[in-house]
């Protein structure tokens, strides 16, 4: 997901680099104040190894291998605002020294996989950590958490690119929404795994050290990061999808055509993002969004089910 | 790409190699597509760096050529819109740009660059992060590749499904692994006065 320069114009880039650069300073300034001095090393280890993670491959089918993202997967080992200084950290070194990902599309990047991945990872973690308790609530809460930022990064993604004029929005989101909706099932299934790895030999680094930061402050500054992130995203999606000022016929006619003009990139069950039988396509695409987070959900209660088979109880130990 | 270069573009200032680079990508990307003659300019300019920097050209060709399955799948995303860019312009456009950059990573080192932060007054707090990451990024991926041997000569390979396990228990591993060793970085880190 990594954007190459030329891909965005400069109205984008300057966007993304300015939501960027607000959003990581935020995230500094909260671990500044509310990470214990002794877990600052731990910010440089944690990127070595999202890096080194992400170089590990998982087999699938044809030859072809997946890696970890590790957006969501950071955020519910370290909390929100260390894994946004985390995951921007990976990408600034993967833009200067490895040419992965553009010097001005940084901002993107880091935009798309250091805050929306991160946050959105989270906040589903903690929420559906709170629905399903125990170490069988944690593994399907991470899996899910993995697929649904996985997405929500890649419509962002498309949304960058259909805003700066590269990618037309019918076929930016179908494609991007789509190859990440499989991509992020891997992703959720290997969070998921890494997860019960770490659980097995050390369940303590899963809890967040809760030693010393004021409950409330933390909130306050989630939500004013989460809304940072949102606000962004809906800068990039809304010209498109907006109900707005006289949008909504504008948005039909514009999937109308679509319809026509670009064929399936995937046999979708749900081409295009409609069901048959909903007049809206706003509202079509809401059900088809929702329709498949409900499926991961219950795939990734499942996965969790079948990973572990002890009853609910997280102490086991270690080899 | 991280040792450091031996060719005298190393010795330029770093701060104006990077205002240097951001220059060329901004032009780069504002060009407009209906005057491809500016590309040529662009490539130019960048040849000059090359040959005063004696940077080796194969060295870069082999990391356009590493990288250009990016360029291409995007370029063809933009193909298949009808209203999109011209896929053409697209993939020379980034193609110069990843030239541009693989030329700064060739020609300064991550220290240099953190000197250019730092002048740039980034918080020293991502300044920290950003060293120690270089420094222990390879020492993570050696530690990563022993943990796969190890398992290998350890284990029978069964399959897909074992595969994944195997996986991701050297991911796993590893976080633990890191943390132990953030642990230990930090008490070393205090012995030699280090204050946050």
């Amino acid at each position: 997901m990594h954007i190459p320069d030329g891909f965005l114009d400069a109205k984008t880039a300057l966007v993304t680099t300015g939501l960027a650069v607000t959003g990581l300073g935020f995230a500094l300034r909260q671990v500044r104040r509310e990470l214990p001095p002794r877990r600052v090393p731990l910010l440089g280890l944690s990127a070595a190894f999202l890096f080194v993670a992400q170089m590990v491959n998982f087999p699938v089918a044809g030859g072809t291998s997946g890696h970890l993202l590790g957006g969501a997967l950071v955020a519910a080992l370290l909390g929100p605002a260390a894994a946004i200084v985390v995951v921007a950290t990976v990408l600034i070194v993967q833009c200067f020294l490895f040419a992965d990902g553009g010097l001005l599309a940084l901002g993107a990047n880091v935009f798309n996989m250091g805050l929306v991945a991160t946050l959105s990872g989270y906040a589903i973690y903690r929420l559906a950590f709170r629905l399903l308790p125990g170490t069988r609530g944690r593994v399907a809460a991470i899996a899910f958490a993995g697929w649904c930022s996985t997405v929500l990064a890649a419509i962002s993604c498309a949304g960058q690119l259909a805003w700066s004029g590269t990618v037309a929005w019918h076929v930016a989101l179908p494609a991007m929404a789509g190859v990440h909706m499989l991509i992020g099932l891997g992703e959720g299934a290997i969070s998921a795994l890494v997860l019960v790895a770490i659980a097995r030999t050390r369940p303590d680094l899963l809890e967040p050290a809760p030693a010393d930061q004021p409950p409330p402050d933390r909130l306050r500054g989630f939500v004013l990061l989460g809304l940072l992130a949102s606000v962004g995203v809906a800068v990039f999606v809304a010209p498109f999808a907006c109900p707005w000022p006289d949008g909504l016929d504008a948005v039909a006619a514009h999937l109308g055509f679509a319809g026509q003009a670009a064929a399936p990139i995937l046999p979708a069950p749900a081409p295009d993002y409609q069901m048959p039988g909903l007049g809206s396509p706003l509202f079509a695409t809401a059900a088809v969004g929702v329709g498949g987070m409900l499926v991961v959900f219950a795939l990734a209660i499942l996965f969790s089910r079948l990973l572990v088979r002890e009853p609910p109880t997280p102490k086991s130990p270690g080899p | 790409m991280t040792k450091p270069a031996k060719n005298p573009a190393a010795r330029w200032p770093a701060a104006v190699k990077v205002a240097g680079a951001i220059g060329l990508v901004l032009a780069i990307t504002l060009t407009p597509a209906p005057r491809p003659a500016w590309f040529g300019v662009e490539a130019a300019v960048l040849c000059l760096v090359l040959i005063a920097g004696r940077v080796s050209p194969v060295v870069v060709l082999r990391r356009l050529a590493w990288l250009s399955p990016f360029v291409a799948g995007a370029a063809l995303a933009a193909a298949w819109s009808p209203h999109g860019t011209d896929w053409r312009i697209l993939a020379l456009r980034s193609g110069l740009c990843l030239a541009t950059v693989i030329i700064l990573a060739r020609t300064t080192t991550f220290g240099d660059l953190l000197g250019v932060l730092r002048q740039a007054r980034v918080p020293a707090l991502l300044i920290t992060t950003l060293a120690l990451m270089h420094r222990y990024l390879f020492v993570l991926r050696d530690e990563s590749g022993r943990m796969g041997r190890a398992r290998s000569a350890r284990t029978f390979t069964r399959g897909r499904r074992f595969a994944w396990l195997a996986a991701a228990s050297v991911v796993g591993q590893l976080f633990v692994r890191a943390s132990a060793r953030a642990e230990r970085i930090y008490d070393a880190m205090c012995a030699r006065g280090w204050t946050s």
